[in-house]
This record gives structure tokens, C-alpha cells and sequence, in this order.
């Protein structure tokens, strides 16, 4: 049976009691605390009542007030409802564990979030950067992030 | 010959020869990576041990662009990643700043996105098809399918201006009304459309020499494709019966009548290169079903511009959008802080998901297989690196 999140977010509520989950009504999106997630993740997807089979996307995001984020967005192809999942960290000690053991898929969303914004993916089975040089320098997403003027001692234009 | 074979072999088993994986690169400028996709392949003789796919060749940060972009100004770089379907980026986006802005659209406007959106995915599949069976060595069904996406172009030039990249689509609506004649034009393609399916499945599909260099090669199993998150024809071809266009509708695709295709391991395995094939030969003819119908019911009357917006500036929220692009699901999640520009805009490219399971599914096949594999992936290399 489909649910909505808030049912969703009351039945993971009773199944962590002692997580502190919040709820956030505006987004709508479940706020989880940085070292549950991967049990949290697990129990979304092997739970019957829940079976979120797909992770459609896991995006890093630079809040611009000292902390980073992850954002899980997961689809259940059996009981057809989706759930937001966020996760957020301070900025100057980013570390999520990671969830690449739950869906596979997310080793490559883990590893752009690390390229691009620079969050730690612990337990990230290779966490190297995925679409920028290995030798760049900073996380471009980043919103105090500068742009070069040299790289390798070429000019960068723009 | 045997006679040094014996002693090679000896020398091996007694540990005075040492044999070894070899790393190879194939790319970044290998043809049947369809772009600039360097795979680092550990190779143990022909076989293949793993693949290790270094992508970022054709990076520029498009979500760096489009943070600081307004909304309106963000759609011709969505063109620009998935460069063989512009149409059907186009839509995901606006239709994100869409529902973040809650624009109701003119029916017109939703009719002729669903026409562009499906002629498309055709034109995409055609190319797919085509440079498929070239990697596997067969050139003729190339030249049939891009005389065909020839016709697409000429409707999507005389509509906007562009063959490839057409920023048609806007917030709101489009940029250019359809002309005089588009209605018969696009009826005309599907007339002359379809017995190219047919020329193509007896040059190429059912071909012999083809389906022994695909049939059982780079199987996915259901379950593997749902935890690499893989999408569209890929998943299809797996046997897995998901579609966003009717499983999340969205637009005004829930109106029409057409069907699934799902792969069924005729000629294998399910979930084999041809499966992943033919799911694209039989979804262009569901395309024209979908079309038919919107040209059918086409409504006469109907402003394109009505529902744009003067000023585009939709209020704090964020949004997770998806639709069903030609290669998979292509997400957009957007994020707006009431400013002009998108505070966050991340792209879920089908592509790029796709690509990631290469390396699960090519484990044990010969170089040559490979080059199948990956072409019966279909990526293209603009998404993938963004």
C-alpha cells in the first residue's frame, strides 16, 4: 500500500524512537542524523511495509550557513511512494557514512557529492573524485568556493 | 608449437614463469565509447577482469552555470547535456520550475511538448540503433536510421530554428508556435517512419551474425538494474515492466493508449545486449502511437505564450522532478531561495547512472563483447559528464 511521508515518517519514528528524526512539512523530507542513515537506509529499503528499492538520487548541497547536506530521494517501485531523506553536517567536519552496500548506485552519487561538494562519504568503498581532475584543487560547489585563475599553470579562462 | 606450449605451461605451474593481469586503456578516443569515455580495463589475456570507467573528460559544471543563471536562462544548457534529446531535457526542467511555481499550462502547449518530446525520442533511439550496429559492424542500418532522424530535424528546424539544440521549450511554454503544416508534416514522418522498422529489423535486428555477437552477452539480472539504479531501456530490457511516462505520470501522457515494452530473452537471456536493443526498436513504434493520437485529438485554438510568466522567481521550496528521457529517468532536483537564480540545481542524468553498472556486467566477456556492451548502454557523453 502506498503511504504518504508523514506515514512513512511516523512508522520509521516508532522503529527509531531514540534518532531524534525530524520531520520537516515544508518540503517535505525526513531530517536524519548523520551516524543513522545507513540503518535507517537499510530498514527503508527491507522493511515490507516500505521496500524504497530505488535510490533515484543522492545530491550534496552547500546549505550557506556552515553546513553541508546530503539529500536521498527514494522511490519504492512495489508500493509506489517516495521519501526524502536529508542528512546534514557542519561544514568543517562534513563525514556521512556511507549507504554504497545498500544501493549500489550511490558509490557514483557519493563520489560526485565528494567531486563537487566536498561531503566525506565513510565506508565509501572508492571515494576518489569522479568528474574533476584528480590534482583540482577546492569543490566548485561550494558557495565561498573560488575559481582559479591557473591550473597546471594554464590560464582558466572565464 | 604444442612443444613450446608444453613448456610455457610448465614453466608456469612450477613458479618460474609469472603471468599477470595487464592494464589496458581503451579510449578516451575509441570510437565505440561514443565520445570521450576512457575505460581502464584489467585484462587477464582477452578476458576481462574489470572495468574501471574515468569519465569528467567533457566536464564544465553545468550545475555551477546554473547557479548563476536566472531560470529562464538555465534551459539552453540543459540542451547541451544530453545532446541527442534536447527535447525531452528541456521538459524535465521546466516542468521542475513549473510545479515549483504551480503554472497551469494551455493544452496546446501540452500537446505539441508531448509531439517534440515523442518525434524526440525517436530521433534519439534511431541514432542508438544505428551507431549500435555499427560498433557491432554493421554500416547499412546506420545510413536508414539517420535518413529518418533527417526528416525529425527538418520538422524540429522549421519549428525553432535548430536541429540539435533548440531551447523550445520555456517556462511556461515555448518559444515558437508550430507552422502551417506541421500537423500533416509530423503525420507524413510516421507514414514513411514505419516501414524503416521494418527494413531495419530484416537488415540488422534479426540478423544471425548480430544476435550471436549480442544475444547472452552483458546479461543484467532485474535485480542488479534496480540497485544500480539503472533506467529506461536499460531496465525495460531487463524485464522490468517501468515506465515514468505511466508510472509517475507527468505532461498529459496518462490520455493516451500505448504499452510497456519490456524484453522477453528470445533471443537469450533476459536482460541480454539484444533485449536492451529491441526495447528501443519497439518503443519507437509505440512513439508513434502516442503521436497519433496527440495529432488526433490536437487542439485547433490555443495561445503557446499565455501561461509565461513576466518575471520567473519562484519562492523558497525545493522540488524533485523526473521524467522518462530516451536513455532513462532524468531527474532534476532544484532548489529555489526566492532569488532569481536556482540556489541548487542537481541533475540525475540517466546516463551517468547507467554507466555505472558497465563494470558488473562485463566481467568474464572478451574485449569485443565489451564494445557491445557498451554500446547497448547508450550513453552519451555530454550527460554523463555534465
Amino acid at each position: 500500500m502506498p503511504k504518504s511521508m508523514n506515514e512513512i515518517f511516523d512508522y520509521l519514528n516508532s522503529l527509531f524512537p531514540e534518532a531524534a528524526l525530524q520531520f520537516d512539512e515544508a518540503v517535505p523530507c525526513v531530517i536524519v542524523p548523520a551516524a543513522l542513515i545507513k540503518e535507517v537506509a537499510l530498514q527503508a529499503r527491507d522493511d515490507q511495509e516500505l521496500l524504497f528499492d530505488t535510490l533515484m538520487c543522492l545530491s550534496g548541497v552547500d546549505n550557506a550557513d556552515e553546513t553541508l547536506g546530503a539529500v536521498y530521494h527514494l522511490d519504492s517501485m512495489t508500493h509506489r511512494h517516495k521519501l526524502t531523506l536529508k542528512v546534514i553536517v557542519p561544514a568543517t567536519a562534513p563525514h556521512i557514512p556511507s549507504v554504497d552496500r545498500v544501493w549500489r548506485i550511490a558509490e557514483w552519487h557519493e563520489r560526485e557529492a565528494f567531486d563537487l561538494i566536498g561531503v566525506i562519504f565513510d565506508g565509501n568503498s572508492d571515494l576518489r573524485r569522479i568528474l574533476l581532475p584528480e590534482d583540482w584543487e577546492g569543490h566548485p560547489l561550494r558557495k565561498d568556493y573560488e575559481v582559479p585563475e591557473f591550473y597546471n599553470g594554464m590560464k582558466v579562462p572565464y | 608449437m604444442t612443444e613450446s606450449m608444453e613448456v610455457l605451461k610448465a614453466g608456469i605451474a612450477s613458479g618460474r614463469l609469472k603471468t599477470d593481469e595487464l592494464v589496458l586503456n581503451m579510449g578516451p578516443q575509441h570510437p565505440s565509447t561514443h565520445g570521450v569515455l576512457r575505460l581502464e580495463l584489467v585484462l587477464d589475456g582477452e578476458i576481462v577482469v574489470k572495468v574501471i570507467p574515468q569519465m569528467g573528460y567533457l566536464h564544465r559544471c553545468f550545475e555551477k552555470h546554473a547557479e548563476n543563471m536566472t531560470y529562464p536562462q538555465v534551459v539552453p544548457y540543459t540542451d547541451r547535456m544530453d545532446y541527442l534529446a534536447g527535447m525531452n531535457n528541456n521538459h524535465g526542467y521546466v516542468l521542475a520550475v513549473e510545479r515549483l511555481m504551480g503554472i497551469e499550462l494551455p493544452e496546446r502547449v501540452e500537446y505539441i511538448r508531448i509531439i517534440m518530446a515523442e518525434l524526440q525520442r525517436i530521433a534519439s533511439h534511431l541514432v542508438a540503433i544505428g551507431t549500435f550496429g555499427m560498433d557491432i559492424g554493421a554500416f547499412t542500418p546506420f545510413l536508414y536510421c539517420f535518413r529518418d532522424r533527417e526528416y525529425i530535424l527538418d520538422i524540429f528546424e522549421r519549428t525553432c530554428g535548430a536541429r540539435l539544440l533548440y531551447n523550445y521549450m520555456w517556462v511556461g511554454g515555448l518559444s515558437h508556435d508550430i507552422y502551417d503544416g506541421f500537423l500533416r508534416d509530423v503525420a507524413d514522418f510516421i507514414k514513411k517512419f514505419r516501414p524503416t522498422v521494418v527494413e531495419v529489423n530484416n537488415l540488422l535486428n534479426y540478423n544471425k551474425i548480430f544476435i550471436e555477437r549480442t544475444a547472452n552477452v552483458g546479461v543484467l539480472p532485474a535485480d542488479v538494474a534496480v540497485s544500480y539504479g539503472c533506467s529506461g531501456p536499460m531496465l525495460r530490457g531487463s524485464g522490468v515492466d517501468w515506465d515514468l511516462r505511466r508510472d509517475d505520470p507527468y505532461s498529459i501522457y496518462d490520455r493516451f493508449d500505448w504499452k510497456v515494452i519490456t524484453g522477453d530473452g528470445s533471443a537469450g537471456t533476459l536482460g541480454d545486449c539484444w533485449d536492451r536493443h529491441m526495447v528501443r526498436v519497439w518503443e519507437m513504434e509505440e512513439s508513434c502511437k502516442i503521436i497519433e493520437q496527440a495529432l488526433e485529438s490536437f487542439p485547433a485554438e490555443g495561445d503557446i505564450a499565455s501561461a509565461i510568466p513576466k518575471r520567473i522567481r519562484p519562492a523558497k521550496g525545493e522540488i524533485y522532478t523526473r521524467v522518462e528521457n530516451p536513455r532513462g529517468e532524468l531527474g532534476y532536483y532544484l532548489i529555489a531561495d526566492g532569488s532569481a537564480n536556482p540556489f541548487r540545481l542537481k541533475v540525475r542524468g540517466p546516463s551517468f547512472v547507467n554507466l555505472s553498472v558497465i563494470d558488473e556486467i562485463s566481467r568474464g566477456h572478451l574485449i569485443a563483447d565489451l564494445v557491445a556492451i557498451l554500446g547497448s548502454i547508450d550513453i552519451v557523453l555530454g550527460e554523463v559528464d555534465r
